[in-house]
């Protein structure tokens, strides 16, 4: 048992306190700014171009790919410190289509998507969910047809980020549609931008966002763009990539929120006591200062596992489970504590901590739901983790 | 950064295994529920041999002078088999007593005896107010001539029918922390003692002191200093028991997956049946959780780093998660599980004892409450 970090990573993590400190104004949330308000969003890519280089956004990349083969730990480091100071750094491109182009890719496509990809220039949205195929999701219908040297591509493709200007898709198609449905779809990245026969809406979610829905009528996809063989894009998909997954930017953001709830309770009242005073409000803040915690060692122990080349299995599903589900305790004690202020827009002059614990409240309902329902998880857990039979 | 067991630590959870399944199997835990001491000196013995009594005692007064993180790992796996008997009263509440406290002189006494197995110890320290605060401490010691005078009554206090020695915190001044230890000779005249009967059939008495006249060398520690120590013993014991809730939690969870495997209804084994499996996720993210916050808190007192923060988190979290885990170990065994014939009884009985020694939850939410900023 040893539960320190490295002298080497707790002084990384000093350079990005360091760092941020400098860069950026106090007190930063990237959530409170305003995306339409050039300032902040100018503000928002300078900062994402200077984390660029550091080499910090690519450092779980491979060296030769330009990345810095960061360790494990060290990438926790990295991401609770952006998390804590709530800034979004690593997308989908770098997270998730670099990786596995570096491992399916061919020479080609490293060449020309790699280095964009690195430099953040092409901004990505997943092709992953349909209407009609959720938690199922090998039940996916868009079909890709061959047709000379490309693919035709007609269906739909929900809950993503193509309405935000994302000029590409990574995306699962099925191209064989007689064959068992794990084994009848391909991965193929699709140029979103200026292509005929993509049509784009936006979906306003309940929390201040949108989701995209983007439709496919007969649009041409060259089959270079296809990534590993054809009819294999369901194992493409589901690689397990070596960059830390633990989910620790979830206990991260926790403790700041906590942090915020916590002075919040210190200068508030309600019927005429200090909320910090209140027994109940005490207990449950402290419940959730320790499910925060627990969540914390859960995710330690994920990445811990891949520093050591063991498969954490249930181990993440148990993090991203009891994250999310947390998080949503944590906004919904948030709300609880504020009374009548609880309900209050982000917009509105009288909302407690610009109305983000609000806001962040509804969207945490979300977090139980995407990428993997909290169902899906638990049946991963008990299923492949305790072996129980599948029903 | 190492999240996992040592060589030496998975050799000792391997060897406490094999031991405690052919010594403490189900029937012996059984047996011992309605036995008057609550345990064999044949097993006792048997421990001693293998060192576990010793196991944190330093070499020099016969020990294998291991570390708590090491201990907390035979904790574990004495929290799983259920070991009944006075292990942790003398082991971590009296021997890490006198091991934090002791002159040179006391340690010498009683360590090697407590390693080789000679002497049984407890700590008496609370009292009909079942309070853990120093408040809590109102048994007086009054100083006479080469003596102290011992006046009040404890409860809730392990094993003391079985134990040769006790350390007894007394009220020597008159602010709440005005406490001072003794090792009381558990024989003593004027003690008198009655054995409760408990959700977890484990054996604490009250004792009453009646003018229970020691020496002057019964003091451990400086007079008025007592409390420092039983702060460390409160930390040492809240992890020991978070340990053996870990253990029982896991033995739980195994017990249900094994049972959810087999037993059949409506044509398939109700395993297969997503809520069976949905409490089974639950139960594992729970004892997932106990684990690391045990281990958390365990290495912090290993290392002698400051731990409060992480001993209340630890005790708060797996007070809680050990309870959900028997519930949910309960609901998915059903009507069998609640018979007397079954092994989930055991555990969940034992659940609700651990939960409420060294504070329970909301006692150490209130710590973590203050740590935070409150």
């Amino acid at each position: 048992m040893d539960f320190k970090f490295e002298n080497v990573d707790e002084d990384f993590r000093s350079e990005i306190k360091d760092f941020v400190e400098k860069e950026l104004p106090w007190n930063w949330r990237e959530q409170d700014l305003d995306p339409e308000d050039e300032k902040d969003s100018i503000l928002v890519r300078e900062f994402k171009r200077k984390l660029g280089d550091q080499g910090w956004l690519t450092m779980a990349w491979p060296k030769e790919y330009g990345g810095q083969q960061a360790s494990h730990m060290r990438q926790v480091v990295f991401n609770e410190e952006m998390a804590y100071r709530g800034i979004s750094a690593g997308d989908a491109g770098i997270r998730m289509v670099g990786p596995i182009l570096m491992l399916y890719g061919t020479d080609e496509q490293k060449e020309q998507f790699l280095p964009k990809i690195a430099s953040a220039e092409i901004a990505w949205s997943q092709g992953y969910s349909e209407p009609d195929s959720g938690s199922d999701l090998a039940s996916l219908q868009t079909r890709a047809v061959e047709d000379g040297d490309d693919f035709v591509v007609s269906g739909s493709k929900i809950w993503n980020s193509a309405h935000a200007d994302s000029d590409w898709m990574f995306m699962l198609v099925r191209t064989e549609p007689d064959a068992p449905k794990h084994r009848g779809i391909s991965f193929v990245l699709t140029e979103l931008e200026g292509q005929e026969g993509v049509t784009i809406e936006k979906i306003p979610m309940m929390w201040d966002a949108y989701r995209g829905l983007v439709t496919f009528d007969n649009v041409r996809v060259p089959k270079k763009n296809l990534v590993g063989e054809q009819n294999r894009g369901w194992y493409v998909g589901a690689a397990l990539l070596d960059f830390e997954r633990s989910g620790v930017d979830r206990p991260a953001r926790a403790k700041r929120v906590l942090e915020d709830l916590v002075a919040f309770c210190k200068e508030n009242k309600k019927n005429g006591r200090l909320l910090a005073d209140d027994p109940v409000i005490r207990n449950e803040l402290a419940d959730l200062a320790v499910q925060i915690e627990t969540t914390r060692l859960m995710c330690y122990n994920v990445a811990w596992m891949q520093s050591q080349d063991l498969i954490p299995n249930k181990e993440a599903s148990i993090t991203k489970v009891y994250g999310t589900e947390m998080i949503n305790r944590l906004y919904g004690l948030g709300v609880k504590i504020m009374g009548m202020y609880g309900q209050l827009d982000p917009d509105s002059k009288w909302a407690p901590l610009k109305g983000r614990i609000e806001n962040a409240w509804l969207r945490s309902f979300g977090g139980m739901v995407a990428a993997g329902t909290s169902e899906i998880q638990r049946n991963v857990i008990a299923q492949r983790g305790l072996e129980l039979p599948r029903g | 950064m190492d999240l996992g067991l040592n060589e030496a630590q998975q050799m000792l959870k391997t060897t406490a295994q094999d031991f405690l399944s052919t010594e403490c199997p189900d029937t012996y835990v059984r047996e011992m529920e309605g036995d008057e001491r609550g345990y064999t000196p044949e097993l006792w013995a048997k421990i001693a041999e293998q060192g576990w009594l010793g196991l944190i005692i330093p070499e020099q007064y016969g020990g294998v002078e291991l570390e708590f993180q090491d201990l907390v790992v035979l904790l574990e796996e004495m929290g799983r088999y259920m070991l009944p008997g006075p292990f942790f009263s003398t082991v971590v509440l009296g021997g890490m007593s006198i091991m934090d406290a002791g002159s040179e002189e006391q340690k010498q006494e009683y360590l090697p005896r407590i390693a080789e197995g000679q002497i049984i110890m407890t700590l008496a320290l609370t009292e009909p107010s079942a309070r853990w605060d120093a408040a809590g401490v109102e048994l007086t010691a009054k100083a006479e001539g080469d003596s102290y005078i011992l006046n009040g009554t404890k409860l809730f206090v392990p094993n003391a029918h079985v134990s040769d020695y006790m350390v007894v915190a007394a009220k020597t001044g008159s602010s709440d922390e005005d406490i001072s230890l003794f090792v009381v000779p558990s024989q003593s005249d004027g003690i008198s003692q009655t054995l409760l009967k408990t959700i977890a059939s484990d054996r604490q008495s009250e004792v009453v002191f009646d003018n229970v006249k020691v020496s002057s060398s019964a003091l451990l520690g400086n007079e008025n200093k007592g409390w420092e120590t039983i702060k460390k013993v409160m930390q040492w014991g809240a992890i020991g028991k978070c340990a053996e809730m870990s253990g029982g939690g896991q033995q739980v969870l195994d017990m249900t997956v094994d049972y959810a495997k087999q037993r059949t209804q409506f044509g398939r084994p109700i395993g297969s049946f997503q809520a069976i499996q949905h409490h089974c996720a639950n139960m594992a993210t729970d004892v997932e959780g106990s684990k690391f916050i045990t281990y958390q808190a365990a290495w912090r007192l290993s290392e002698g780093l400051p731990a409060e923060r992480e001993v209340a988190m630890a005790k708060a979290w797996v007070s809680d998660a050990y309870r959900r885990v028997c519930a949910l170990g309960h609901q998915s065994h059903g009507a069998i599980g609640f018979t007397k014939e079954h092994n989930m009884q055991l555990y969940s009985r034992r659940a609700k004892a651990s939960e409420i020694m060294f504070g329970d939850t909301d006692f150490h939410l209130e710590n973590v409450a203050e740590i935070i900023g409150l």
